[in-house]
């Protein structure tokens, strides 16, 4: 292909019609032809195993709760090694502070600054923290981590407690802070 | 992997160097008739067949990190020899490499693939089944966006093709179009974004616009004819043809279909790009048409006036390259470098041009035009509208400084 197609939209509403005309077609839930044959259906304990992402409306989290108060004990044990005692002195990434930076000439970008979601923040700590055993918390301490960075960083009250109906309401402050790819940037020539 | 020996590193790069000695030793062997031949032929028996090749022990080009670093190096990055390697092929020992939570071994015999999510049949696929499958081989690059980050800031002087650029590598990739695994499962009407994720420690993931996904997304098993590295996502990764790196899911263990981004932390807090006004640019998947002069460039050490060869690689994450220019006056004036086929879209293309040096001061540079019409930007120019924060996606032209004395440097800031 000689040109990129670079906007979404036709393409996708595209294919969503057809899907569309093809589920009518076929009757219900029959969207396309099954023809490959491979692939097996996946057991419902298999997709629980793998099924840990958590969006933005609150889908994916799990029963439990925390607050920053039982938060700073699993920070101490778990996370200061590599965030430092208030998150913002590392070795490796800082966590607390930055808010106001980000249009300065030295921006730092951490949870408070950054970070548009709260469930985000949940989502990466369950995948990936801490980083040398991750996913070995239990949902209860993923949940007080996150209420301790976001207490940290002024987001939230020590006491309030994070849960699967609080936790996607927490608002943060950079929560706007992000536009769509305009590129290219840069004035276009004429084809060549 | 045996880590890069920086102290070859400027050295070994020396080819003008190293061409000028075999040359002297080509004209000593010529004076010398009388005397016995080289012995550089032995006549010994040589070593035997053997079941996997490796190089020569007299090639030690490597790829580069930095390892005097606080960042752990299972979440580092290692960096291709654009100066040492030749043609547009990125041999797969020497393609980047960036984890962001180490290489998992995973078995082949047990690892598998699953789509599910919004769609009317969840599946698991095995590795044996995807590569049974209708194949497709393609030629592309895969670049990181963080590739030449550093010169956002202004890059060292003393730095080279390789430290500045090397996060970017070229291979042949063979898999099948994820677009043939959907329609067996059938996506819903409200599918509009696919999570991908890997099945390292850290599970690494991004969403996809399912646009590109029907497009021309492959689930890879094989690089270069063999099957994928394990530093590149064996037995399976997502590839995202002209995407940024690290949308290009390695270690897939799933695809799921859903009606919104997940919003994951790498397409939030990470790879995002930050403008000087403080708000973010998010999903900024295409790499923009980038060149560079990768021979000679800095580190090198001209000996003298003449005619040299200036080569390099060009591409586009929007399609193919459509013209190399040079230029050897700091930008005053361009010509046309001569691009060598196969000028494949989305795939790096090597472009050559010769140059007769005068001997005195020059700032050399590459820059390219795509078949979009879109030509390669003076960094400044990238600058003045998202200023030195952004860190990500810097396709500025690269100019490299050559001293009268031969030194060939950083001309970035020259």
């Amino acid at each position: 292909m000689a040109t990129a197609r670079r906007h979404p939209g036709p393409f996708v509403v595209e294919v969503a019609a057809i899907v569309a005309i093809a589920a009518f077609a076929a009757g219900p839930a029959v969207t396309s032809a099954q023809s490959l044959h491979v692939g097996r259906t996946p057991t419902p304990a298999e997709l629980k195993a793998i099924d840990i992402e958590v969006t933005p409306d609150g889908r994916g989290l799990p029963p439990g709760s925390g607050t920053a108060a039982a938060g700073k004990d699993v920070y101490t044990r778990r996370c200061e090694t590599c965030h430092g005692a208030t998150g913002k002195d590392g070795p490796q990434d800082v966590l607390v502070g930055g808010q106001g930076s980000l249009a300065t000439a030295r921006p730092l970008k951490t949870v408070g600054s950054y970070w548009p979601y709260a469930t985000t923040l949940w989502d990466y700590v369950n995948r990936a923290m801490p980083f040398d055993h991750p996913s070995t918390m239990t949902p209860n301490e993923v949940y007080a981590t996150t209420a301790y960075l976001l207490f940290m960083n002024g987001i939230v009250g020590e006491q309030d407690v994070l849960d699967q109906t609080t936790l996607p309401q927490v608002k943060m402050p950079n929560r706007n802070g992000f536009v769509p790819d305009p590129r290219p940037d840069m004035p276009l020539k004429k084809k060549p | 992997m045996a880590p890069a020996d920086r102290s070859l590193s400027p050295r070994s790069r020396r080819w003008f160097l190293r061409l000028g000695t075999l040359w002297s030793a080509a004209l000593v062997a010529c004076q010398s008739k009388s005397a016995a031949p080289p012995s550089a032929e032995p006549r010994a028996l040589g070593s035997a067949v053997s079941p996997y090749g490796s190089r020569s022990r007299f090639e030690k080009t490597a790829r580069y990190f930095n390892q005097n670093t606080k960042v752990p190096l299972e979440e580092a990055s290692s960096r291709t020899p654009l100066h040492d390697t030749y043609g547009i092929i990125t041999p797969s020992s020497l393609h980047f490499e960036r984890h962001h939570s180490g290489v998992p071994e995973l078995d082949p015999a047990v690892h598998t693939l699953t789509v599910h999510g919004l769609v009317d049949r969840p599946l698991v696929f095995t590795v044996d089944e995807l590569r049974h499958l209708p194949a497709t081989s393609r030629i592309h690059f895969l670049e990181c966006s963080g590739n030449s980050g550093g010169e956002w800031r202004g890059g060292s002087t003393d730095s080279d093709v390789q430290r500045i650029h090397g996060l970017t590598s070229c291979s042949e990739w063979t898999g099948v179009p994820v677009s043939m695994l959907m329609r067996e499962c059938g996506v819903q009407p409200r599918g509009t974004w696919v999570l991908a994720e890997g099945a390292d420690a850290g599970k690494h993931a991004r969403s996809i616009p399912m646009k590109k996904i029907m497009d021309d997304a492959m689930v890879v098993y094989a690089q270069n004819g063999e099957p994928l590295r394990p530093e590149q996502g064996y037995p399976l990764r997502l590839f995202l043809p002209g995407w940024e790196g690290n949308a290009n899911v390695k270690w897939l263990r799933r695809l799921k279909v859903l009606d919104q981004p997940a919003m994951t932390r790498e397409e939030t807090s990470k790879y995002t790009d930050l403008m000087p006004d403080g708000t973010a640019r998010q999903f900024t998947f295409d790499m923009e048409p980038k060149s560079l002069i990768t021979r000679p460039s800095g580190g090198d050490m001209l000996p003298g006036a003449g005619v040299y060869e200036l080569t390099g690689i060009a591409w586009s994450g929007r399609g193919s390259i459509a013209r190399v220019e040079i230029t050897v006056d700091g930008g005053a004036t361009w010509s046309a470098a001569e691009l060598q086929t196969p000028v494949l879209p989305r795939a790096h293309t090597r472009f050559r041009w010769s140059w007769t040096w005068d001997g005195k001061d020059a700032l050399i540079a590459s820059r390219c035009t795509d078949s979009t019409g879109y030509t390669q930007p003076p960094l400044p120019d990238l600058i003045k509208v998202r200023g030195v924060n952004s860190q990500y996606h810097n396709n500025g032209i690269q100019a490299w400084k050559v001293s009268a004395d031969g030194k060939i440097a950083n001309g970035n800031r020259a």
